[in-house]
């Protein structure tokens, strides 16, 4: 049992009290609660509405996935990475697949990459769309929610066309791509960029100049830079305090450098600069995909990679960029089948450590603002 | 007996209320029908949110129960009775018993002296509005007294919230509505309180009171539907019950028959501010237009419309019949919905007939323009995030209650300004 009262490890200040002499409320927040996006359970420290310190508790959905690869063969444990976040199934299965194809020294031929770019892309605009509508949800407006989940729908049905799975798909084989594109493929990327370009335009009619949604996120749950480097805070949150740090940029990896696209950053590091900087994200990664699908070249899809995958003795640490942040897998390979280590660096959980920083002096509707806007996934943060 | 039936009778050509008449027969009929009336409002209120608030959200609600959904609410209403009704064991078991009735019956008892027309309502108070903000605002004890029983944190923060937000809105509200009274006081007959004789006043001065002194009466009017939003706790000031911050709020631990009080407050309470709203600046049951189109002719043309908003109805039916699957597993709902159809299309030509038609003209009027608040309501709801308890503090205090206070002074100056010009010249001129 965690004591609510220990100091927080970051050793934050006690905002001051309100100037009523009230004794401080302990409210237990989760792990069943509407808006604490799956089990995570905050315990909050209360005077009157003003949260003086809180405490997330984590491990209600632990499955152990780090230690189920020490078991399983490279091949196997494929899938199982897309159970971590499965909002963004796609981009876990790219940073497993690159990671194990640089400890193999090979590397997926320039369709495969491709294709990679466009199916990674449109989950970024998914994990996006689905984080805008259970954030506006949780401010309390209803409708961005089905808006969302309808333009959604038509990624979900290129990813089912594509592999046959909609959610947790395993997409990429080690290697390159287990599948070809199928006909129409690019006939149906084109036409979901053009149909959802106005739809992106819709939700921001709906929130950017909303004014009770300029209330509830401006100067709310602000975080700087400096805090964020110091957290090895990564992502969109990042971004949005000002630092341009993206590490298609930073650190190319998958065909990025043959892309143009902007990597847009806020000022203030709150949660309006946050929601702003994901929905260009969104624009700009309907860009990348334009440009990809005009220059799908022809040729292979797989690269030349044994059957059998028995990586050489070694260690790796290889990262993207998922929607969410810095998504890192370190492997280290004892020459056998299996790996004898797999860790894995999840965004969501990393993220979260922000959560007791960027609440304290706030009120109990911003924990539920800033527990939306630092887009965590419980399937990644207790892995 | 006789005497009975002339007791009865002698109402019918009264130009007073039945409360007003002293004819206990009559008024507690009208309380019947009232309270009917109410519970089928409330039932298709029901019905209406969830349909209108899906077709906003692009998609269907409710489609199973009946055709289209209609049977969903009596479906609802008997899942509600049927469950088990919990009392946590930490709760204050009679306080937690009482807290819905409270609610309940302070939101009913308004209903006394709504005007649905100049005899259609219980009875006629001389201090109507008074005595509707006032029970109104018991609904607070209710929700109050249902947060601290229950003995749990959520249902006390949603009742903490719910107390002060309802206490703030109800000062802009008072001073919306004092200006409408000051209004009042301009016509012939002098100042009233009356819901009645408020309605009668804009009847007299022709033109409601939306219009006076534009744009005085467009301010007060927004105040109050500011204030209405908020004295009853729904979107975008919905936070005693903010689902996503405190579960459910101050019902957070109710269950089954005494969660479908709180759920029949509600609704009840939105209809009566909506009225108040209604009766205060949009001329209660006078038609619209009633100077540009004004005349018999007109007279009876507006009279028609009961009957034809009916008939529209029913005629949506059919088409909606028209489309049902053609398969034998909807056979029931499409004769259902066909039957439905007949009923509203009947009592459509029922309001056709003169006599009733007389009658029930102000109601309709009133109706319609409750309505409209109604769907207003909704129309918030799909739209607006949620505001954050300092900033409905914020706009209740420092934006509302200044506006409020500013209007009324204004509202004053204006009313008097034949007196207070008089008054000048003969100070500058001695």
């Amino acid at each position: 049992m965690t004591d609510p009262n220990t100091l927080s490890p970051l050793d934050l200040e006690t905002p001051d009290k309100t100037f009523l002499d009230t004794n401080e409320l302990v409210i237990n927040m989760g792990p069943q609660h509407p808006a604490t996006h799956g089990v995570l359970r905050v315990i909050l420290r209360l005077d009157g509405e003003k949260v003086m310190g809180l405490e997330c508790v984590i491990g209600y959905l632990h499955r152990g996935v780090e230690k189920i690869a020490e078991n399983r063969t490279y091949t196997m444990f494929n899938p199982y990475v897309d159970r971590m976040d499965y909002v963004a199934a796609v981009s876990n299965g790219l940073g497993y697949c690159e990671a194990v194809e640089k400890l193999l020294n090979v590397e997926a031929p320039p369709r495969a990459q491709y294709i990679r770019v466009i199916l990674t892309e449109l989950n970024r605009i998914a994990s996006h769309q689905l984080w805008l509508g259970t954030h506006a949800l949780d401010i309390g407006a209803i409708t961005p929610l089905f808006y969302t989940f309808r333009d959604r729908e038509e990624i979900l049905k290129i990813f089912e066309k594509y592999c046959g799975a909609r959610l947790t798909t395993h997409a990429f084989r080690i290697g390159g791509l287990q599948y070809e594109a199928y006909d129409g493929f690019e006939r149906d990327v084109k036409n979901f960029v053009s149909f959802v370009k106005p739809k992106i335009d819709e939700y921001e009619e709906l929130l950017t100049t909303n004014r009770i949604w300029l209330e509830r996120t401006k100067r709310v749950g602000k975080i700087s830079g400096k805090d964020c480097i110091a957290l090895g805070v990564t992502g969109p949150v990042l971004r949005a305090s000002g630092v341009k740090w993206d590490l298609r940029k930073a650190q190319p990896y998958a065909n990025y450098k043959n892309f143009e696209f902007e990597i847009p950053t806020g000022e203030n590091g709150d949660t309006y600069d946050r929601y702003i900087v994901r929905m260009i994200e969104m624009r700009q990664s309907l860009r990348i995909i334009e440009q990809a699908v005009e220059g799908i070249p022809e040729g292979p899809i797989m690269a030349k990679v044994p059957k059998v995958i028995k990586p050489p003795v070694g260690e790796i640490y290889h990262s993207i960029e998922a929607p969410k942040g810095e998504l890192g897998y370190f492997i280290v390979s004892d020459g056998s089948t299996q790996p004898y280590r797999i860790r894995v660096r999840p965004p969501s959980f990393v993220n979260l450590q922000a959560l007791d920083l960027m609440c304290r002096g706030q009120l109990v509707a911003d924990v539920i603002a800033v527990i939306g806007t630092l887009d965590i996934v419980l399937g990644e943060v207790d892995r | 007996m006789h005497g009975f039936l002339q007791y009865i009778q002698s109402y019918l050509d009264s130009d007073k209320t039945p409360g007003g008449a002293g004819n206990i027969f009559w008024a507690t009929v009208y309380i019947l029908l009232v309270f009917a009336g109410l519970s089928v409002a409330v039932i298709a209120m029901n019905w209406l949110e969830r349909k209108i608030l899906a077709h906003m959200q692009v998609r269907l609600g409710p489609m199973r129960v009946g055709p289209h959904g209609l049977l969903q609410p009596i479906a609802d209403a008997i899942k509600l009775l049927l469950k088990e009704d919990i009392i946590p064991a930490e709760a204050d078991a009679l306080v937690f018993w009482i807290a819905p009735f409270i609610v309940v019956l302070a939101a009913f008892t308004v209903f006394v002296v709504v005007p649905f027309g100049p005899t259609h309502a219980i009875t006629d108070m001389n201090i109507g509005i008074l005595f509707m903000l006032g029970v109104s605002s018991l609904s607070v004890l209710g929700i109050v007294t249902a947060g601290w029983a229950s003995n749990s944190h959520y249902p006390l923060i949603g009742a903490l919230r719910s107390s002060a937000q309802m206490v703030s809105y109800e000062v802009a509200m008072g001073l919306a509505v004092v200006s409408v009274i000051l209004m009042t006081s301009l016509g012939p007959e002098g100042g009233t309180l009356s819901m009645i004789g408020i309605v009668q006043a804009q009847l007299a001065q022709g033109e409601w009171f939306i219009f006076k002194f534009f744009p005085l009466g467009l301010v007060g009017f927004f105040i109050f539907a500011i204030a209405m939003v908020a004295e009853t706790n729904r979107a975008p000031f919905d936070l005693p019950e903010a689902e996503s911050e405190l579960t459910a709020g101050f019902h957070t631990e109710y269950s089954g028959f005494r969660w479908s009080l709180f759920f029949l407050a509600e609704y009840s309470a939105m209809i009566a501010v909506s009225s108040i709203a209604v009766t205060l600046w949009l001329g209660g049951w006078l038609r619209p237009f009633p100077n540009a189109l004004a005349g018999p002719t007109w007279d009876l043309v507006f009279s028609l419309f009961p009957g034809i908003t009916f008939l529209l109805l029913a005629v949506m039916c059919f088409y909606n019949t028209a489309r049902m699957p053609k398969h034998p597993l909807f056979r029931v709902q499409t004769i259902g919905l066909a039957g439905f159809g007949v009923v509203l299309g009947l009592i459509g030509l029922i309001l056709f007939i003169p006599a009733v038609r007389v009658r029930v003209t102000d109601i309709y009027w009133f109706a319609a323009k409750v309505g409209a608040f109604m769907y207003l309501y909704i129309w918030y709801r799909g739209t607006f995030p949620r505001y954050r308890f300092d900033q409905l503090m914020k706009v209740g205090w420092k934006v509302l209650l200044p506006t409020g206070l500013v209007l009324l002074i204004l509202t004053a100056l204006v009313g008097m300004r034949t007196e207070l010009w008089a008054e000048l010249q003969g100070v500058w001129r001695p």
